[in-house]
């Protein structure tokens, strides 16, 4: 940065000059790149998901043997809310972010996103909301009215400590992330497309994460609502959930689930997408059914947000909605079935790798099966009533949660990692990493089915002996621990990788002889992404660009991989420039909220911090020709006072 | 963004567009909790014995015209006419503020006749919807003052044409949701005490 | 979905009405208000709630079509637009069911 020579006077005068590139933190706090922002995305989810997984591991030693004392019953609601809050928003939703944002534009043959900036606001608050939220546990007592809030027990009266407070506000920064995000990548698919890249021509990956993006634009607000609901009623004394006059706490639930529903869709099609490149990729055919493909993935999408009330089945909503929903979420078992079937379909008669990302790509196929079959069972309703609340529960949702989607983002970290950081993972420990978090996910979660038709509670922090709960219990917590070892496992597969590719050169284009349009920018990928973006002819472009059918239509190579890459040298590529805001007005969140809480004169400092920014962020000049993007183009002046992309 | 995209659309105003789809939800999730609790009043006072129709009508009829002033403010800009887009921006401005004003009034005057925010279910609905849509308003007056100080800075011409657009769907949009909460809210016969 | 690929099918030159032409609406806009406030004082029976809903959707859907452009603009804004409105109006009428609001009000 600083044997840049450029005087001020011949920058665009702004009112406020943006930062320039480099390298080292300050690159990584101002960047706009979208391949940075998900790097981002993903090295806070994974260590938001490290802190869940402690969390977990507590819950199961408090767990293991009767009459636990481990944690007090006070502490323990405030892990397990913790664990799921964590889990969900803070994990599984941002890890989804990650792959969203790295492979979106990439997939597309796009140079970014539709809004740099934005795109780079929203991963700064989501790491503010999360940081926000865990604040708690140095601040008063963390959430404890469970990850779904239920009225009235998330009240004043009920949960008297500042948890759910933190909880109802940081909850609502994290989704305004959310939804700034969705809004973006939304634009960014419909109309950042390379040419010939129409919406049928685009990866399912890129399907399923477009149809992710918008349920998140459609159940954001519902879930604010609540949020608002919940804090107006802590905060400032509103009764919405005030029984004592006539309020009904159902609302909640109502509003909860609305939301809650989608967002079950929203954290599984990432991981179906991702696993929709692995297998077709790994069993060297196309993916069967494409289109079946796509649109089993809308429909779910759609059909998601008429099947919320089966969550409520014994709150007493009435035998005739009970039935609706019944009907309902049976009927949304059918395009999950499609997908499991074009999956099967897809590997039939393939000629299968079993490498580490396939492994785990199996590993959703069949652990989310079994996940999906319990959760048929709840759609009875009759069943339903007896498993509600027990462990039963808890086994499905960890069954399709960490079966279907952990798993699913495993196979996506060992597939795409060449593609991010220019080197392989090592497929041997990739290997053991899959069959240690196999095993030691059946052995968490498998017994808890049985602990649950025993009779088993949820959400209990410990119970008494005799009634045949200790072996399985016990078998539950060493499970936990082998799944600890596994992520162990990947973390030193991390480091260890990282550490063998120093030094030498990047692992070369084309790995796993891939099919789509990210595989042709080379590995790692270049700052500009394509040197030159291509014109897309067929789905699964980079395949058909490597291979090509001879007169007996047998399959032949007509070009290698080095052929059909780009080798990412160009130069005078036009990128949009860093900028100091998005950090600087998701700053200003947390202490919105801390004012809310402790004291209404800390909401000042954020309020000038978020007008600041956001005026900055208007006035701030559209680009800075000395940007940092290597070779300069000193041709391209066409600088505007104001930044149009808001 | 002057650079060509896939659907033809700008980015931004797609962008205003799908917001403005996820606002539904929004709006819908508070218009329908306040449905939910309209006849749950408690002890204070029903919406039925505190609505003052005639002048909720006209501070309705305000917002509604300030649409046209905010259509005719775009419109004076594409053809070139400063003026008149400054002149129809401020005035979009003022009556979005006489329509504010009016509901600060009328919280006042609720609060004075015992409806406060935590009087009741029905009151902690009304003043959670109302304050919204209040918000919402003053959030587009800020946007319109914002727009008014560029132009006399010289940076509001033809060119930019399109961020009045936006701001003015933003602006259109906010009161159609009053049309709306008019009617449902308002003018539906409302369960006295 | 499909039909969003033809590029540049009714987009950006289409002709906006004239100021004369919003005036119009807007007038009828008033008229219309007018008369909702009108039932606050006339009294019409069992057709009044109704009649309140034809006017609301009918000014909603001037003010979308003409004063938000959606009338002349792209399919794709409309297409979002009217996505929020029906999932909106679905799910809350449901959910309004399920508390029974339609029968006990």
């Amino acid at each position: 940065m600083s044997e840049e020579t450029t005087t001020e006077e011949q920058r665009p005068l702004g009112v406020y000059t943006r930062p320039k590139g480099g390298n080292g933190w300050r690159d990584w706090v101002t960047t706009v790149d979208h391949k940075k922002i998900g790097i981002l995305y993903g090295a806070a989810a994974l260590f938001f998901f490290i802190i869940g997984g402690i969390e977990a591991l507590l819950i199961r030693l408090q767990l293991a043997t009767p009459n636990g004392t481990v944690l007090g019953a006070d502490m323990y609601n405030q892990v397990f809310t913790m664990h799921g809050v964590t889990m969900i928003f803070l994990a599984a939703m941002p890890l989804a972010a990650a792959f969203a944002n790295y492979l979106i534009p990439l997939q597309i043959g796009a140079r970014d996103v539709a809004f740099p900036r934005l795109n780079a606001m929203s991963f700064w608050v989501f790491l503010a909301g999360g940081i926000f939220i865990n604040l708690s546990w140095l601040l008063g007592g963390a959430p404890d009215g469970g990850w779904f809030g239920y009225a009235p027990n998330s009240g004043v009266v009920f949960s008297p400590s500042v948890g759910m407070d933190f909880y109802a506000i940081g909850l609502q920064i994290t989704g305004i992330a959310s939804l700034v995000s969705a809004i973006n990548l939304t634009v960014t698919i419909l109309n950042m497309r390379a040419p010939g890249m129409t919406l049928f021509k685009m990866p399912v990956l890129t399907w399923m994460l477009f149809v992710v993006q918008l349920l998140l634009v459609f159940a954001m607000p519902v879930i604010a609502v609540a949020l608002f609901l919940l804090m107006f009623s802590r905060q400032f004394g509103a009764n919405f959930f005030n029984t004592e006059m006539g309020a009904d706490p159902l609302l909640w639930q109502h509003l909860f689930w609305i939301f809650g529903h989608p967002e079950v869709y929203i954290l599984i099609l990432p991981s179906f997408g991702i696993i929709s490149e692995v297998i077709p990729t790994f069993s060297r055919k196309p993916i069967f059914g494409y289109e079946f493909m796509v649109f089993s993935g809308i429909a779910i999408g759609f059909m998601g947000w008429g099947v919320w009330a089966h969550h409520m089945f014994a709150s007493g909503i009435g035998p005739l909605s009970v039935a609706a929903f019944s009907l309902s979420t049976m009927f949304i078992a059918v395009p999950t079935g499609v997908k499991i079937l074009n999956w099967l379909a897809t590997m039939w008669g393939g000629r299968i790798k079993f490498s580490a990302p396939m492994l785990f790509a199996i590993g959703v196929m069949s652990m989310f099966t079994i996940g999906g079959l319990s959760g048929v069972t709840h759609a009875l309703s009759p069943a339903d009533t007896q498993q509600t609340d027990t462990y039963y529960i808890v086994a499905h949702f960890h069954y399709v949660i960490f079966g279907g989607i952990i798993f699913g983002l495993f196979a996506g970290f060992f597939f795409w990692w060449p593609k991010v950081f220019g080197h392989m993972l090592d497929e041997k420990m990739g290997k053991i990493n899959f069959w240690v978090m196999l095993i030691g996910f059946n052995m968490t979660f498998g017994p808890m089915h049985v602990l649950g038709l025993q009779g088993m509670s949820r959400r209990i922090d410990t119970y008494s002996p005799g009634f045949g709960f200790e072996a399985w219990n016990m078998v539950a917590t060493i499970g936990a621990f082998v799944i600890a070892l596994s992520v162990l496992i990947f973390l030193i597969n991390v480091i260890v990788s990282a550490k063998r590719a120093k030094g030498q050169p990047p692992c070369g284009p084309d790995p796993w002889d891939a099919r789509s349009l990210e595989w042709i920018t080379p590995n790692p990928t270049p700052e500009h992404n394509f040197d030159e973006v291509p014109t897309v002819e067929s789905l699964d472009e980079f395949w058909h660009r490597k291979w090509g059918t001879d007169e007996e239509g047998q399959i032949v190579r007509v070009a290698t991989a080095e052929e059909v890459c780009q080798d990412g040298t160009a130069t005078g590529v036009h990128l949009p420039s860093p900028s100091y805001w998005p950090l600087i007005f998701a700053i200003g969140l947390p202490f919105l909220g801390l004012g809310l809480i402790f004291n209404l004169w800390l909401t000042l400092p954020g309020a000038i911090l978020i007008v600041t920014s956001l005026y900055a962020w208007i006035f701030e000049p559209v680009d800075d020709p000395d940007g940092p993007h290597g070779e300069h183009h000193a041709d391209e002046k066409e600088v505007s006072e104001e930044a149009s992309d808001v | 963004m002057s650079e060509e995209t896939t659907t033809g659309l700008s980015h931004n105003k797609l962008a205003m567009w799908v917001f403005l789809g996820s606002e539904c939800l929004l709006f819908g999730a508070l218009i329908s909790t306040y449905l939910l609790y309209r006849n749950k009043f408690y002890d204070g006072p029903a919406p039925g014995d505190i609505f003052d129709i005639p002048f909720t009508s006209v501070s309705s009829f305000v917002l509604l015209m300030s649409s046209l002033t905010m259509v005719l403010a775009l419109s004076a800009l594409q053809k070139g006419d400063i003026r008149n887009n400054r002149l129809w921006l401020l005035t979009t401005a003022l009556l979005g503020a006489v329509f504010i004003g009016g509901q600060v009034y009328e919280f006042t005057t609720f609060i004075r006749e015992g409806l406060g925010y935590t009087t009741s279910p029905f009151s902690s609905a009304f003043f959670t919807l109302t304050g919204f849509h209040g918000v919402h308003v003053s959030l587009g007056i800020v946007m319109l003052m914002s727009l008014l100080i560029s132009s006399y800075r010289g940076k509001l011409t033809e060119k930019n044409t399109e961020t009045v657009e936006i701001i003015g769907l933003y602006w259109h949009f906010v009161d159609v949701v009053w049309i709306i909460i008019f009617t449902v809210i308002y003018l539906v016969p409302n369960p006295t005490s | 979905m499909s039909t969003s690929e033809t590029t540049t099918e009714d987009h950006e030159d289409h002709e906006h009405p004239s100021d004369q032409k919003y005036m119009q609406i807007a007038l009828l806009l008033a008229v219309i208000t007018a008369a909702e406030v009108a039932t606050y004082f006339v009294h019409i029976g069992a057709a009044l709630i109704p009649t309140l809903m034809v006017m609301m959707v009918v000014k909603f859907f001037i003010v979308a079509a003409w004063f938000m452009h959606l009338r002349f603009d792209s399919k794709m804004f409309t297409r979002f637009f009217v996505a929020g409105i029906v999932l909106a109006v679905s799910v809350y009428f449901i959910f309004l069911t399920v508390f029974e609001f339609w029968t006990k009000g």
